[in-house]
Parts: C-alpha cells; sequence; structure tokens
C-alpha cells in the first residue's frame, strides 16, 4: 500500500508540473501582459514595475521563478491587487468554493444512488420512467441554464430563496441544485444500469435464498457491487463540478475560487492564473487519487498495491 | 417413513411478449425424510423452474404458480406470502446453485455470507454464528476455517467454493436442501469430493434432498429415487434400481443410451434426435412423440395415463397399455 501511495505521489508531482508547464506557456503566449493598460504610463515606471515583477527576465528565468513559488507555495502578491497576496485570494476563496463543491457532491451521490436504485427496482414501472425522465432533463439542461431558471423561479418570481451571494445556508440551495442536477442525473443512470445487472446475479438469488429481507439484500449485496461503476466516474464528475463551480460562482456571485480565476485571465494576472491553477489542479489530482483508494475499500479483489493498480 | 414434501398437480407458467410459456405442466411428487430424490432432465424440461417454485422463488412477474399445491410439513407454500416464506427459506428449506463461482458475493467475506442467515433467523450475536460457522466449515471439509473465515471469494477455488455454499445451506439446520446442479460447474475429481460430501451430510444431519440434474452418473451414486422429467411433465418415476435396470419409457431409455460407458467394450453413444417441444404450445399428446421410435397414432393425440409398474415405479406411456404390444407385433410384421 505505501510503495502504491509513493508511486502514485511520483506521477501526481509529474503530471502536475506538465499543468504548470501548460499553464505557463499559454500563459506567455496570450496577447498582453498585466500591465499594459488603456492608460499610458511613464516608461520609466513601466520598466520599473516590470522589473519589479520580474517580466523583463527572459522566459525560461520567469518559467523558474513560478517553479519555485510553486515549490515553496509562495505565489507571491497579486499583480492587480498588490494589497494582496494570491495566498490570502486562496485562503478566502477556497472554503467557500469547498463548501460548494462538497454539498454538491453529497446532494449529487445521495440522491443520484437513492433515484438509481428506486427506478432498478420498479423496472420499466412508473418511478422507473419518472427517474429516467429527471435524469435525462438533468443530463442535458445546462448548469448555468438551470440556475438562471432557478433564480427567476424561486428567486424573481417566488421570491422564496434568495438570489445572489453567501452567507447563510440558504443561500447554498439553488447553486448546489444547479451544479448537482447533472452529475446527479450521470449517477442516477449509471446507478440504475448497473443495479439491474447485478440483482439478476446469482448471489442475489443465493442471498434470497437465504430469507434475507429485501432492503438488506439491497443495501448489503446489491449496492456494494453496483456502486464499482459509479466510482470510476466520480473522477470525471469531480472534475467537472469544479469547472462548473466557476460558472455557478459568477451566476450566483459566490466569493470563491472561480471569480478570482476567471478574473486573473481576463486581467492577466499571472501569479493569480499560477496559484489558482496550481490549487486546482492539485486539489483534483488528489481527489481522483482517494477515488482510486476507494476501489479497495468496495472491491477486495483489487488490490493497490500490486502491479495494474493504476 | 414420513412424507416431508408433497407436491400435486404443479403448474408454472411464464407471460412473454411471444406468449405463455407453460414451463411445469402438472408435476407431482413427493419425499420422505432423510431421502434423496433426483430429478433428472435434458434443459428446458422445467427442473429447475419446479425447484425455485418450491423455494418461491420464481420472478412474479413474468412467472406465475398457476395450479397445484406444494405441501411442506402439510402446509401449502403456495398460500405463503413473500414475507413468511422468508422465515422457511434458508430455516426449513436451503438451496445450492449451480456456479460456485457465481453463487458467492465477491465483495462481502465468506464469513459474513456465513453468518447472515444464522443471524437473521436465529438472532443469534455475531460470535455465536461464527462459532457455528466454523464448525459447519469443518464439517464441508475446510482446512484451517479460522482463517478462511475473513478471506474473500474469490481466494478459494471452484470446488471450496461450493464446499461454502453448502455450508451457508446447512448451517441454519434445514429440513429440506435443493440442489440445483451442484456439481455442473466442477471438475470431474471435485464432484466426486462434493457428492460424497452430501452422503456424509445426510448420514450426520437426516436432511433430505432434492438433487436436480441431468448428469445421470451424479444420479447414480446418490440418489434413492428418481424423477425423469420431460418437457414440463414427470413421464416415469421409480426408485435408482428401477429407473437404471428396468427404465420403460423411451426417453427414459433414450437418455441411459446417451450416458457413455467405461465398462462396455466398443459401446457407442446413441443420442436422441430431435429436440423437445416448444412450450408456448406443448402438443395435446406425449410431447415425445416427435422424437420416438416407438410412437403409435395414439400418441400424438392423447396424453398417456399413468401406469404403475409398482408401488415405486410409475411411468406415463401408451407402450404400457394392453393393446399396445398387439400395435407394436402389427408393425412389426407389416415391415
Amino acid at each position: 500500500m505505501l510503495g502504491y501511495i509513493l508511486k502514485r505521489f511520483a506521477v501526481m508531482v509529474v503530471t502536475l508540473w506538465i499543468i504548470i508547464t501548460l499553464t505557463f506557456v499559454l500563459m506567455v503566449t496570450l496577447p498582453g501582459s498585466p500591465l499594459n493598460e488603456e492608460r499610458t504610463t511613464n516608461e520609466t515606471v513601466q520598466a520599473n514595475l516590470e522589473a519589479h515583477y520580474n517580466l523583463d527576465e527572459p522566459y525560461y528565468i520567469q518559467y523558474l521563478l513560478y517553479i519555485k513559488s510553486i515549490v515553496t507555495f509562495d505565489f507571491g502578491p497579486s499583480i492587480k491587487q498588490p494589497t494582496e497576496t494570491v495566498n490570502d485570494l486562496l485562503g478566502r476563496g477556497f472554503p467557500i468554493s469547498f463548501e460548494l463543491g462538497m454539498a454538491t457532491i453529497i446532494v449529487a451521490v445521495i440522491s443520484g444512488i437513492i433515484l438509481g436504485i428506486f427506478a432498478a427496482l420498479k423496472h420499466n414501472g412508473i418511478i422507473d420512467y419518472l427517474a429516467m425522465t429527471i435524469a435525462v432533463l438533468g443530463i442535458s439542461i445546462p448548469n448555468f441554464v438551470l440556475a438562471t431558471l432557478l433564480i427567476q423561479t424561486l428567486a424573481v418570481y417566488w421570491n422564496i430563496l434568495p438570489a445572489a451571494t453567501w452567507s447563510s445556508p440558504v443561500h447554498m440551495i439553488m447553486p448546489t441544485i444547479a451544479l448537482a442536477t447533472g452529475p446527479m442525473a450521470i449517477i442516477a443512470r449509471l446507478t440504475r444500469s448497473t443495479m439491474l445487472e447485478v440483482l439478476t446475479q446469482d448471489y442475489i438469488k443465493m442471498a434470497r435464498a437465504k430469507g434475507l429481507k429485501p432492503w438488506k439484500i439491497i443495501i448489503k449485496h446489491a449496492l456494494k457491487n453496483a456502486l464499482m461503476p459509479v466510482v470510476t466516474i466520480m473522477g470525471t464528475l469531480l472534475a467537472g463540478i469544479l469547472t462548473g463551480t466557476f460558472v455557478i460562482e459568477q451566476i450566483f456571485g459566490i466569493p470563491g475560487m472561480g471569480k478570482y480565476f476567471v478574473e486573473s485571465i481576463n486581467q492577466r494576472d499571472y501569479p493569480v492564473i499560477m496559484g489558482t491553477t496550481v490549487f486546482y489542479s492539485a486539489f483534483l489530482i488528489v481527489m481522483l487519487f482517494l477515488v482510486d483508494i476507494a476501489y479497495g475499500f468496495l472491491d477486495p479483489r483489487i488490490k493497490l498495491h500490486t502491479k495494474g493498480g493504476d | 417413513m414420513e412424507k416431508i414434501l408433497e407436491v400435486n398437480d404443479l403448474h408454472v407458467t411464464f407471460s412473454t411478449f411471444g406468449g405463455t410459456v407453460q414451463a411445469v405442466r402438472g408435476v407431482s411428487f413427493d419425499l420422505h425424510k432423510g431421502e434423496t430424490l433426483a430429478i433428472v432432465g435434458e434443459s428446458g424440461c422445467g427442473k429447475s423452474v419446479t425447484s425455485n417454485a418450491i423455494m418461491r422463488l420464481i420472478p412474479d412477474p413474468p412467472g406465475k404458480i398457476s395450479n397445484g399445491t406444494i405441501e411442506f410439513k402439510g402446509k401449502d407454500l403456495t398460500q405463503f406470502s413473500q414475507k413468511a416464506m422468508r422465515s422457511i427459506r434458508g430455516v426449513d428449506i436451503s438451496m445450492i446453485f449451480q456456479d460456485p463461482m457465481t453463487a458467492l458475493n465477491p465483495t462481502l467475506t465468506i464469513g459474513t455470507q456465513l453468518v447472515e442467515g444464522l443471524m437473521e433467523h436465529r438472532k443469534t450475536s455475531r460470535a455465536e454464528a461464527k462459532e457455528r460457522a466454523l464448525e459447519m466449515m469443518n464439517l464441508v471439509g475446510i482446512p484451517n476455517p479460522e482463517e478462511r473465515f475473513k478471506q474473500y471469494p474469490h481466494q478459494f477455488s471452484g470446488g471450496m467454493r461450493q464446499r461454502i455454499v453448502i455450508a451457508i445451506a446447512l448451517i441454519c439446520e434445514p429440513e429440506l436442501l435443493i440442489a440445483d446442479e451442484p456439481t455442473t460447474a466442477l471438475d470431474v475429481t471435485i464432484q466426486a469430493q462434493i457428492l460424497e460430501l452430501f452422503e456424509t451430510i445426510q448420514e450426520q444431519t437426516g436432511v433430505s434432498i432434492i438433487l436436480i440434474t441431468h448428469d445421470l452418473g451424479v444420479v447414480a451414486k446418490i440418489a434413492d429415487r428418481i424423477v425423469v422429467m420431460y418437457a414440463g411433465k414427470i413421464i416415469e418415476e421409480g426408485t435408482r434400481k428401477e429407473i437404471f435396470y428396468h427404465p420403460e419409457h423411451p426417453y427414459t431409455k433414450g437418455l441411459l443410451k446417451s450416458v457413455p460407458r467405461l465398462d462396455i467394450k466398443g459401446a457407442n453413444l446413441i443420442p436422441i434426435d430431435g429436440t423437445p417441444p416448444d412450450l408456448f404450445s406443448p402438443p395435446q399428446g406425449c410431447p415425445f412423440t416427435a422424437r420416438c421410435s416407438m410412437a403409435m397414432e395414439v400418441c400424438d393425440k392423447v396424453y398417456p395415463l399413468q401406469t404403475e409398474l409398482s408401488d415405486t415405479h410409475k411411468v406415463d406411456c401408451w407402450l404400457q397399455d394392453d393393446r399396445a404390444e398387439q400395435l407394436v407385433a402389427q408393425a412389426a410384421d407389416k415391415t
């Protein structure tokens, strides 16, 4: 197990390095720089500013400086908001984004699995059709469309939920629904199809022949087997939820990391771009690693420490 | 001997888009305490459906017990609710499945799968249940039960898994064990071991066994009585001796001829030509007519009456009718 973790860690570092390099290349090839704005500045001032942010150095020096900032986890000050460091921004934005992300995952996984199980148990019945209609709608409607629809109905027409910002649990409801519906629909469909397959297995019949209660058979015997494919797509879903937060945070005016990420790219705020990208990537990579670990707990036949574990 | 199970005129149908399949069409047999009854027949003859019907494990819909009774110790199981059946399954009647590779849940330890039935029905603590489980593992011949208890199915070989399946089936001390092709998925050497295990278990616990198989070799080894099924009906039944040495139904004779024999030099395998009838619309006469070399006109039109050749030996065939002999003789004259 330890060997596996070390190996995975090495892979994670390499992955992160590739992401950093690609981000750097994209960043410097983007036209414009954080310091050129409409208003003209004195040439000496401009040169001094560039020197201050090391923007006058050749690219390879800049690149190395970025690598250094990442290794030391000190991204320096934001160019656009010189009073704050990138670490300040991350420290303020991340807990909010994390809250939204976690709420989304919990809602999506629990409701998706429950919906999938009921659909499978009532196969080709009304509940099945209803659940799958919800699922198809959930997959088809993009989260930003759903978000605006929610605001229009729940906030504007009925005025039962606040339309924006992030100050109480009530504020979490709409963004979470908007973000969770897509992943929930995918999980529901997947759970349904694997559940249908698992329910025809001999060991389910055997469990029935033992005289176990139906719900016990579902929870203990069927669900654990049916969840494997769900765990497999969790990685992709996490990435989707993560990128979804950029848009949803914008729509609902949530002061999370997504806001800084999008703004930083528009403003060419290099240290913030680097900081947020690295942070998001590292977070996603760690989550994917945890998903892989989860396999071993669900299915004892999967051994992480042997070859082919990754 | 005390009768433990009495199946009377059992009919099972399955509704499909293509029509209604009459899988079991009036099956009657009984089973005594401590006896081993073999149900023999080719694929699709209704032997597994019959056993699933006894356990009430036929998915409804599409399946349905449309007629008949299944009396287990005087109580008619067809009248039981699913909830009431749960207190019978695994406790009074247990079942062993064909393929031990798929019958055990890959994500749960052997121990968990052994004790859960006991904990469910006898409300024992896990520790007590474990003790009993280890006892059972010993009985079915699993070495190092303490260590094996914690392992998962994929760490067991096929034969060992079937032993576990048997241990699970027997852990609540059932009075009736239904074994559906328990050796079909195993190597021949392992088959022999498992059959011996059945014999030992029956000696020690006195459990009655219904053995469902298409392998007459298995039957010859452990069955006391044999029921031969064809196209959803029992066409012949008798003791092991009666069926093996004095088969009367042409189908039973055909089955016996199609078993490979090592004791007769140069003996050829004689397969039965043709396929069983379509059970969407079963023939009104004897379903074997189309494949029977002795078929007469009457066979196609009317299902034969049961003839009792002895107290135990019964056969459904027109050849047992007094008039048949004359007809066969006449036919022989013509050729």
